[in-house]
């Protein structure tokens, strides 16, 4: 078990590989630099920690397409609360609640009213913007002015991707060694077999919607203390999916019953270094894109086909 | 044998008297009366919608019956939950088998029972979990290469015998089998009948299964009981019934229906 998802995730590894070099060798100052390094990190962070979450829902069968709206929505909760007098840090705890409970009524409406998750995440989606839109008048305002809570929360260069590492190590934990993480594994793969086990799969599925909400508005925060602003339309649909494409090219399915942290990590890095890559090497956006859906479609296909490879080979 | 002619308890394993259970106005079981003695495997036969699954799902705690009283161990009990029947020593393997494909089968074993390490993280003891599947595996006589292979690489019958291992390795005293031969070959039905011997010749353990074929169920059972719409039509040991005989009764009743 456990060496059939390091060989899955090293084949990701190695496109990383492949990639990493090829622009280093187009490029020169790719990679090896400090500000290469930062500015690759900033392409690969935000979809690795919302990655996180999105896996766990897509083990157990769901998705959240809202999370891109809940990254630009926690921001502004944190400047309200802050305005209001309370100290920043509080201030950013009450926002990544309000992002919890976003995940909570996901999850609840979810399990609870039997509504495939991506309906009711499809419904918050456009919810939460207009809600943050209209908090906001649209218009975006700066971060509270504390430098050394700005610096740990992303503004400083490396912090970003120094919460992406740590995040992914405690949830590739969750995932392969706890019961959390074993039983969401069993809830995907057999959700009535799991219940007659007497595993309560709807407490695990709103479980998981709520740790992928609060990634999703630490990874908006984040990024608004990077950039020093924040913005209601930062994030979006774009960082959603990139989250999910993260998951899906790192070897989790879709279908629900198996996925890797680590292989999301790899796979949010294998999208960054095309992001990072290709704007360094000056190819059109258009263009990006014809080649990153090209990359996703091709990954899946790689990651399909090896596992049935896998399968009759160990016959 | 009429089980009312017994004392209340007396020395049977599980016994159940005059069951109903109704769905609003469809009465799925009409008074079903059995025993299952200490040791002894019981056959149920009957066709689909006969109550067979019904009646499974209240003595494994799943439903509640409309009526009728229950006695295990001797002792009347109103079984109010799947978890309040399997602490009194009833385990059920579905026909689903209630496996996770891409889970190991340590892990499948081991499901909603895992073995932690004692601290705040409660992180997996997968090294325990792993021994005890094994020597579980070894005790009841089922070969397999690895219990690190997740069980999607098994077969039909493999699957079987890791979800009987699994209601074994819970100390189950009365086990409760739902067709556990269904869409087998003949080599694999063949494993798991040894497996369910070998699981009576243990002594105290009484199996109660679900079954659809009636050579197999008389090469295995001590006793069958035939359901038909609700009701017991027929019980008798094993060895003093044969195939013929039952099919005779099935057909009676067949003719009777299109009669009607």
């Amino acid at each position: 078990m456990e060496r059939i998802f390091r060989i899955r995730e090293s084949s990701i590894l190695i496109v990383a590989i492949v990639l990493i070099a090829y622009f280093e060798y187009a490029n020169r100052d790719f990679l090896l630099t400090g500000p290469s390094l930062q500015n690759l990190s900033q392409f690969v962070a935000p979809a690795a920690i919302i990655a996180c979450g999105e896996i766990m829902l897509m083990i157990g069968g769901e998705i959240d397409l809202s999370a891109g709206m809940v990254f630009a929505f926690a921001p502004f909760i944190l400047h309200y609360v802050y305005a209001a007098g309370v100290p920043v840090l509080p201030a950013t705890i009450v926002a990544l609640l309000a992002a919890g409970a976003v995940g909570f009524i996901n999850g609840a409406v979810t399990v609870w009213l039997s509504i495939p998750s991506f309906v009711t995440t499809l419904g918050t989606l456009f919810l939460l913007n207009g809600i943050t839109l209209t908090i906001s008048r649209g218009t975006p305002v700066t971060p509270p002015d504390t430098p050394l809570f700005a610096n740990i929360m992303g503004a400083w260069g490396y912090s970003e991707i120094l919460w992406a590492i740590g995040i992914t190590a405690v949830m590739h934990i969750v995932l392969r060694h706890t019961r959390w993480g074993l039983h969401t594994v069993a809830a995907g793969a057999n959700p009535i077999g799991a219940s007659e086990a007497g595993i309560n799969v709807n407490r695990l599925k709103i479980g998981n919607f709520i740790i992928t909400g609060v990634f999703a508005g630490l990874t908006g925060i984040l990024e608004g203390f990077r950039i020093s602003s924040f913005d209601p339309l930062a994030g979006g649909n774009q960082i959603m999916f990139l989250a999910v494409a993260a998951g899906v090219i790192g070897g989790t399915s879709l279908a629900g019953g198996s996925g890797t942290i680590i292989g999301g990590l790899i796979g949010a890095l294998v999208l960054g270094v095309l992001s990072d890559g290709f704007t360094l090497i000056g190819i059109n956006a258009f263009l990006f894109n014809i080649i990153l859906g090209a990359a996703i479609l091709a990954a899946m296909l790689f990651n399909i086909h090896i596992t049935r490879l896998r399968r009759i080979g160990a016959k | 044998m009429n089980p009312q002619a017994s004392p209340p308890g007396g020395g049977d394993a599980l016994r159940a008297d005059d069951i109903i259970k109704r769905f609003g106005a469809v009465t799925a079981l009409d008074g079903v009366s059995l025993t299952l003695g200490r040791g002894e495997i019981l056959g149920i036969l009957g066709d689909n919608g006969a109550g067979k699954s019904t009646l499974m799902k209240i003595l494994t705690g799943y439903q509640p019956q409309t009526s009728g009283r229950l006695f295990i161990n001797g002792q009347e009990t109103a079984l109010h939950s799947v978890d309040h029947a399997r602490s009194l020593g009833i385990e059920c393997v579905y026909q689903d088998l209630a496996l996770a494909n891409s889970l190991s089968i340590y892990h499948n074993m081991f499901l909603n029972r895992e073995i932690v390490y004692p601290g705040p993280i409660r992180l997996l003891n997968n090294r325990e979990m792993r021994r005890q599947a094994k020597e579980t595996l070894d005790e009841i006589g089922v070969h397999i290469p690895s219990v690190d292979l997740p069980v999607e690489r098994l077969s039909g019958g493999q699957r079987q015998a890791i979800a009987v291992a699994r209601a074994v390795h819970s100390n189950a005293k009365i086990l409760l089998l739902d067709e556990p031969l269904a869409a087998m070959g003949a080599r694999e039905a063949g494993l798991i009948i040894d497996l369910i011997l070998r699981l009576k010749s243990k002594g105290d353990m009484s199996i109660a299964m679900i079954m659809h074929n009636y050579a197999q169920t008389l090469e295995i059972a001590d006793r069958i009981m035939l359901m038909q719409r609700g009701k017991v039509t027929y019980e008798s040991a094993a060895k003093s019934t044969s195939v013929e005989e039952l099919m005779e009764i099935v057909r009676r009743e067949y003719r009777a229906m299109r009669a009607a």
